[in-house]
């Protein structure tokens, strides 16, 4: 088994140095350079190519590449020229505001997802069984930023229940109330988000259940008169708990990706929202950064995932 | 031909006819055939496939009246009617312009690049999981590498600094953009499939008998696995719509001049919008969600007559 993590995390070596060379010259190709903000009527031509030149700008690509690496360890990532602040400093406080909402949304899909999953695998074929999958199917379908547009405007707008834009009220006071005023906040959008984003775990344990009823252990639990309901809930639901918490790192890569649409609708400040206004800003350094981190993120997830499944489940263990 | 042959067997020519009618029937119905009894058996599928045809149909014929430029146009006069006032039937938009036209060319534009989007990725996913799956190894390690380095990529993310970047980009190159991004799911699901079927004897006769791999993996593997691929790209296409509704729902799809149902969606970032007047945008929304519903609902039906376990259908 740690032969698979190694041979995983070293496979990722060469995918994070790619990304950092794409990413660093796709920054290179974008229009304007870092001292485009700054110039203005009164900005003599020289001595911005001056700065240029000092900042090695006219380097090569692979010397500018280099510079920006050694940077990148030491934590430094830049200025925003949009918010005239520490790039790392800028993202840190958003950080959180995302992964805040990202891990309310994944503690309401598994409130939701788990107990599905199990009951439609319980009454296989029958009613209930059939209202699940078509709630699975219709979740699937949709695009989920429709169904954010629609959500904020049902439950935001015309019933009033939920704020619409921002992630704490204004005159929020004291730390209770900041608390519940930032939860208030999450509610809606981690609600809509878990509520479409279940499938996946749904027909996963849904099958896992299926499976194990017919297996000689639930057989055995039976034929020793287990109730019908201990089965379930401590034979069956315990044995296919493990892979499902697998799901958790792909559930991060997609929370990572659903948080621009998320926070774009529900103007909430998080990672996504910076990014989109650092695009029609045009401030690099922070769109370089923000991509960086979700890729490196993205593959966190995918490799927390891999990890818990070759745990789990030995036939995927590289010899 | 027939006679000649008769010369030398008992069996007259009019035992030949019967006997290949014979034959016929009995045989396995063709694909079409199979998802045709399909949909006759499932009455909600028929009226999906209706829906969708003929909307499509009917909004590819019905664009090419209106006349877009001028559609585009800016007329203060029937700023934000209400629906079916001056003869606008979904009202007009903070511009003066008519929702219904824009739906009509939004539609169009929205359907054709989410075409052009499933023809290209999808191609491409295949050829990739064929080739990947078929010759498996080295040639299907580095596949892999690459297939795990797309996935890590933040995709939304990527497109929109691509279409930041490329200066004039237009529907083709919007699309093209899209394509790099969405064939890792189809091939994927191509690759395993054709790990299994490699594997099975017929693929092993013929590389003894000395086919060629191209021609093994494209003219036997590949039509092999055709309903797969029939399932994949129906369901893909289903999912295509939402990748160009999102992102010009953001603003990076089309440009602003040119309609898209997302660019309609868009309508309700304004809260004035959102809630006094639905009619600009609420339209686009429930179309998206009746198309991919349908699209996806037919996708689930083809997947049915593709398992012979689960078919409805021509009980045969």
């Amino acid at each position: 088994m740690w032969k698979t993590i190694l041979r995983r995390i070293l496979i990722m070596i060469p995918e994070v140095i790619i990304l950092s060379i794409l990413v660093f010259l796709l920054a290179k190709a974008m229009p304007g350079d870092p001292f485009t903000g700054s110039i203005n009527p009164k900005a003599d031509p020289a001595q911005i190519h001056h700065l240029m030149k000092i900042n090695g700008l006219y380097d090569p690509w692979y010397q500018q590449y280099w510079n920006w690496v050694v940077h990148l360890f030491h934590g430094n990532l830049g200025q925003s020229y949009q918010y005239q602040e520490p790039v790392t400093r800028l993202i840190a406080g958003r950080a959180t505001n995302t992964l805040w909402l990202a891990l309310v949304t994944m503690v309401l899909t598994y409130a939701m997802a788990l107990p599905m999953g199990v009951f439609a695998g319980r009454h296989e074929g029958k009613l209930p069984d059939t209202v699940i999958r078509v709630y699975t199917y219709v979740t699937y379908c949709i695009p989920f930023f429709v169904i954010l547009v629609l959500g904020i405007w049902v439950f935001g707008y015309v019933l009033g229940w939920f704020p619409t834009t921002g992630s704490i009220a204004t005159d929020a006071n004291g730390w209770l109330q900041t608390i519940g005023s930032r939860f208030y906040h999450i509610l809606l959008p981690a609600i809509l988000g878990a509520l479409f984003g279940t499938v996946n775990i749904v027909q996963y344990l849904r099958s896992e259940v299926i499976d194990a009823k017919h297996s000689d252990y639930v057989r055995t639990a039976r034929a020793k008169g287990v109730p019908s309901k201990d089965i379930y809930r401590h034979h069956i639901f315990r044995n296919s708990l493990l892979p499902i918490a697998a799901f958790a790192g792909y559930s991060i890569t997609g929370l990572l990706n659903g948080s621009i649409f998320t926070e774009t609708v529900f103007s909430y400040p998080g990672m996504g929202l910076l990014f989109i206004n650092s695009i029609s800003y045009r401030d690099y350094t922070v769109i370089t950064a923000l991509v960086l981190i979700y890729g490196i993120l993205n593959l966190l997830g995918t490799l927390l995932s891999d990890i818990i499944l070759s745990v789990v489940d030995p036939r995927i263990r590289i010899e | 031909m027939a006679e000649n042959f008769n010369q030398h067997s008992d069996i007259s020519a009019a035992d030949l006819t019967r006997l290949s009618q014979e034959a016929k029937a009995e045989a396995t119905p063709s694909t079409a055939r199979i998802i045709w009894d399909e949909f006759k058996a499932d009455k909600p599928a028929l009226v999906a496939l209706v829906v969708v045809v003929g909307f499509i149909a009917f909004v590819m014929i019905a664009s090419l009246f209106i006349d877009t430029p001028k559609m585009m146009e800016t007329n203060i006069m029937n700023y934000f009617d209400r629906p079916g006032t001056n003869g606008l039937w979904l009202g007009a938009d903070s511009g003066g312009r008519s929702v219904a036209q824009q739906l009509i060319v939004g539609s169009r534009n929205s359907i054709g690049i989410a075409i052009g989007l499933t023809v290209i990725s999808s191609t491409f996913g295949i050829c990739w999981g064929l080739i990947s799956g078929y010759y498996n190894g080295y040639v299907d390690w580095g596949m892999q590498r690459v297939y795990d380095f797309m996935m890590m990529l933040p995709m939304t993310m990527m497109i929109i600094v691509l279409v930041t970047i490329i200066p004039h980009y237009n529907a083709i190159t919007l699309t093209l953009i899209f394509s790099i991004f969405y064939w890792e799911g189809t091939s994927r699901l191509i690759r395993s499939r054709t790990l299994a079927e490699s594997e099975k004897d017929y693929v092993a006769a013929s590389k003894t008998s000395g086919t060629s791999n191209l021609k093994i993996i494209f003219r036997e593997i590949m039509p092999n696995i055709s309903s797969l691929i029939i399932v994949d790209t129906t369901l893909s296409f289903a999912e295509n719509i939402g990748v160009e509704t999102g992102l010009s729902y953001l603003g990076f799809g089309l440009p602003t001049q040119t309609p898209s149902l997302g660019t309609m969606i868009a309508n309700a970032n304004d809260p004035n919008n959102i809630t006094q007047y639905w009619w600009t945008w609420l339209p686009a929304a429930l179309e998206i969600i009746i198309l991919c519903l349908s699209i996806s609902y037919i996708g689930q039906v083809i997947r049915r007559a593709a398992d012979s376990s689960q078919r409805q259908g021509a009980a045969d």
